[in-house]
Formats: C-alpha cells, structure tokens, sequence
C-alpha cells in the first residue's frame, strides 16, 4: 500500500515535493500518481499544483482524479501546496474559474506593482516571490518545531481570501495581510513552497507524515 | 517585516564542472557543481541559478544529472539556464528537478517560446535572461542599454528596458538582467541599467555582473531597486561566505533571511 501519494494531474514539477518526503520519511512509499485508485488508497495525500488555475481544474479533471481529490480532502491526512490551497476554494479570479469549493472563500489577484508599495515606498512586485514570514495563527501539529514567523518560500500572484477566520492557520503581509496556512479537520493546506523552504519545510513536511489528525483534534 | 530580498549564487558548469569567466571568457574551474550546491545551501543561499555554459549540444544531458543530483539534496528553489531551445528543453530541466528555467537567446530568436513555456508550465517558472551592454549615453537621462547574444558577441539592436517589458507582457515571471559591461570586473553592477529595466516592470529582477564586494551587493537592492542579487566569483573562491552578505545586507537595512 502506498503511504503518500502525491497527486499528478500534469501540473509542474513534482520532483522537488517527491524529493523532500522521502528525505523526511525515508522508509514511507512515496509515489506520484494520476491514479485516482492510487490517491484513494494512499494514507496520505499531497495536492500540488502550479501554474493557472482553469488548466489546474480543466487537467484534474481530464484525468477523473476530482472525487479521488475529494475523497481523500475528507477522509485523511491531506497537504495542499500552492495552487493546492487555493483550489479548495469556491472561486478564483484567475479565469473566473470554480474551485472544489471545500471551503468557504475566493481567489484574489495581488494588484499591479503599480498599486502596491512597502512602508518604505518600494514598489512590490507580482508575482510574490521568495522568501516570507509565516506567522502561525493557531497551534497546529504541523506547525511543531517551526519558530513563529519563520520564513519560507512563495511564488504566486493569487492569494486565498477566506469568507472566515476558522480555518485560517498561518497568514503572511504583502503588503496586507493574506491567508498562507489553513486547517480544517484532516486538511492541511499551504501557499508557500515547503519542500523548496530548506529547514523550516522539511520540518513541516516530517510533522506531515507523522499527524494523526483524529488524535489531535 | 515581509519578503526578504534574495541572495544567489550562481554556478557556470561546463562539462559538470563550475567554472567562472571574465567577461565572458578567461574560464576558471571553481569546483564540483553537487558539492559548492551543497556549501551554498548550508550558508543560507536563497536560491541557486545553474548557467550551463558547455558549448556543444553533445554535453547537455551533464547538466541534467546534475540537477537531478542536487535537487534530491538540497531544498531550496534551482534556476537552470542555457542551451533552451524549445519547449522540451524546459520540460526536461523541470522534470529533473528545476524550479525555473532561465531562457535567454531563444527568446530573441523565437519570442513565442516564452509565451508557450509560460502557458504551458505557468509564468512562475519562466526567467528571461537578459545580456545588455551600455551603448550610448553620456548622462543618466540619455543612457541606453542593447541587448547581446552569444555570450555578449552579437548585437540585436533591441532596447534591454523595452525587452524586458516585452518579456514580461509575454509571460515571463522574473528577469536575469546581467551588465556585460561589469560581469567578471569586480566593479560592482551597472545600477543605471538595473533600476531602468526594475522600475519599468511589475515582475522581479535579478541583479546580475561585476560583484566584487559586499557593498555592491546592497547597492543593487538600494540603487538599483532589484529583488535579488546574484553573485559568482566573490561565493566561489571563499573570499565571501552567504552569510556574511546576508549579515551586511541586514546590517545596511536590508530584509533579508537569515
């Protein structure tokens, strides 16, 4: 039986996420599949995804991993990551495209760089890209180990904008505040790279495969 | 406090070795590729940019074993460039484990590449290097800067602020913009050209040639208004480490991650 399955829908780069688990978990089976009978059976699931959000949705899809995806987001230990965050939601403005609608909330467009600046008057470019602070709005078994405000990697130009603070986990300013991190039930999901976050994302991603969400919420 | 402006080393390999050039020439070997990788990772490298320099097409698959080697060590984001000529070369270097690829005199001779590579793989991982050499300009209202190919050796008669807006509109997600006038100099980075082509776009640059000391790389950031600042020769030889230009930067009031 495969231990983590990271779900494949043709997405990017999935490498990097296999990489760092199995570095984290190196007796656990890794595999990337698109497999929706693989994803099923996985004790765990890692949701990745780059890229535009329509194609995300369009190429899950194609392949008839959504109630794979929905399946497992309801059932065990699941981690979005980036486009896997933002999925979860109802809407995004990118495309104007419908989410998985697992939780309440939109996708939002940074604005231009024009129309952001830094307290220091810096133009902010978009897309978001390096190196932020997390800060940790709950207490999550995810989050053991890792200080508050920790940095870590993003690459973005959409952000998760919840219709409430509840699952919200983590949030980080550009220059506003914006939701990174949310947790719900069995659901863990980031906007930030983890496995490109050096120690503070292996961190993460070893307290991933070792939560027993049952136990813990 | 918010995002950290990056610092990146950046490794030439030719023939799995890294090597460094005076302006474009003069190679010297620097090192094991996996093994300075590994060095900058533990300093505090933000990210690494890999340049493959090799000239021949026969020695291009070196590079990809090299990635593949250092992304299942080192967790930190890899940009990969040179020789990416058309859309499989970028599947290839993401499936072995970059993170970005860096295009550059593909995207003179074939602008759609970067619309396709950005479509297709989406614009966070396309980075548009840019080669630009000063040719006029003999105060900072009348500077202008071309854009060079081949190494810095063919002209092309395009405007670097007005391709780099190009690039962007096309869908890249970052540009590499290197003053061939400065790389390998040690003079720090032609900031003229780096604030130019920073202000004029809403994706982040990269500052890039003529690092010689720490101040330059501060300069970059402050003057320059670049997002990142990439160094070589001043990591590769041991006269700098990571850390200590993350401690300067910070020091000069700088975000950084450290």
């Amino acid at each position: 039986m495969t231990d983590i399955a990271i779900v494949d829908y043709g997405m990017g780069n999935l490498r990097s996420v296999s990489k760092a688990l199995e570095h984290v978990a190196p007796k656990a089976t890794v595999v990337i599949t698109s497999d929706p009978v693989v994803v099923r059976q996985a004790s765990r699931v890692v949701f990745p995804g780059q890229g535009a959000m329509p194609n995300c949705m369009h190429e899950m899809d194609s392949r008839g991993l959504r109630d794979a995806v929905m399946h497992a987001a309801a059932n065990k230990p699941f981690l979005g990551i980036c486009l896997g965050l933002q999925m979860l939601f109802e809407t995004s403005e990118e495309g104007n495209v419908k989410g998985l609608g697992i939780l309440p909330g939109k996708v939002r467009r940074f604005p231009a760089a024009a129309a952001m600046h830094n307290a220091d008057g810096q133009k902010l470019k978009v897309p978001h890209m390096g190196w932020n602070q997390v800060h940790q709005a709950i207490e999550h078994p995810l989050w053991h180990g890792i200080n508050n405000d920790a940095r870590f990697y993003f690459v973005h130009s959409y952000y998760v904008d919840a219709d409430n603070l509840e699952p919200v986990a983590g949030y980080s300013f550009y220059p506003f505040q914006f939701t990174c991190a949310v947790a719900r039930d069995n659901i863990f999901a980031v906007q930030f790279h983890p496995e490109k976050s050096h120690s503070a994302g292996l961190t993460l991603l070893g307290n991933f495969v070792q939560w027993e969400p049952s136990a813990t919420n | 406090m918010g995002l950290a402006k990056r610092i990146i080393p950046c490794l030439d390999v030719t023939n799995g070795r890294v090597v460094k050039g005076i302006n474009f020439v003069a190679l010297r070997d620097a090192g094991d590729p996996v093994e300075i990788a590994r060095r900058y990772d533990e300093q505090g490298a933000d990210e690494l940019t890999f340049l493959d320099i090799t000239a021949s097409s026969d020695n291009r698959d070196i590079i990809l074993r090299i990635i593949e080697e250092v992304a299942a060590q080192v967790f930190i984001p890899l940009t990969v460039g040179g020789g990416v000529r058309e859309v499989g070369d970028v599947r290839r270097l993401l499936n072995a484990g970059a993170d970005k690829v860096s295009i550059n005199t593909s995207a003179i001779q074939n602008p759609q590449l970067v619309a396709d590579a950005a479509g297709h793989y989406g614009s966070q991982c396309i980075v548009v290097a840019i080669d630009a050499k000063r040719v006029s300009g003999v105060d900072l209202d009348t500077n202008r800067w071309e854009v060079f190919t081949h190494g810095g050796r063919r002209a092309t008669g395009l405007d670097a602020v007005e391709w780099a807006m190009k690039m962007q509109s096309l869908g890249a997600g970052e540009i590499l913009l290197t003053s061939m006038d400065r790389d390998g100099t040690h003079n720090g980075f032609d900031l003229g050209l780096t604030r130019a082509v920073s202000d004029a776009l809403d994706i982040p640059v990269i500052a890039s040639g003529g690092v010689g000391s720490l101040q330059h790389l501060v300069d970059g950031v402050i003057q320059g208004h670049a997002e990142a600042v990439l160094a070589a020769s001043i990591f590769h030889y041991g006269e700098y480490s990571i850390r200590q230009a993350k401690e300067y930067m910070a020091q000069h009031g700088i975000e950084v991650r450290l």
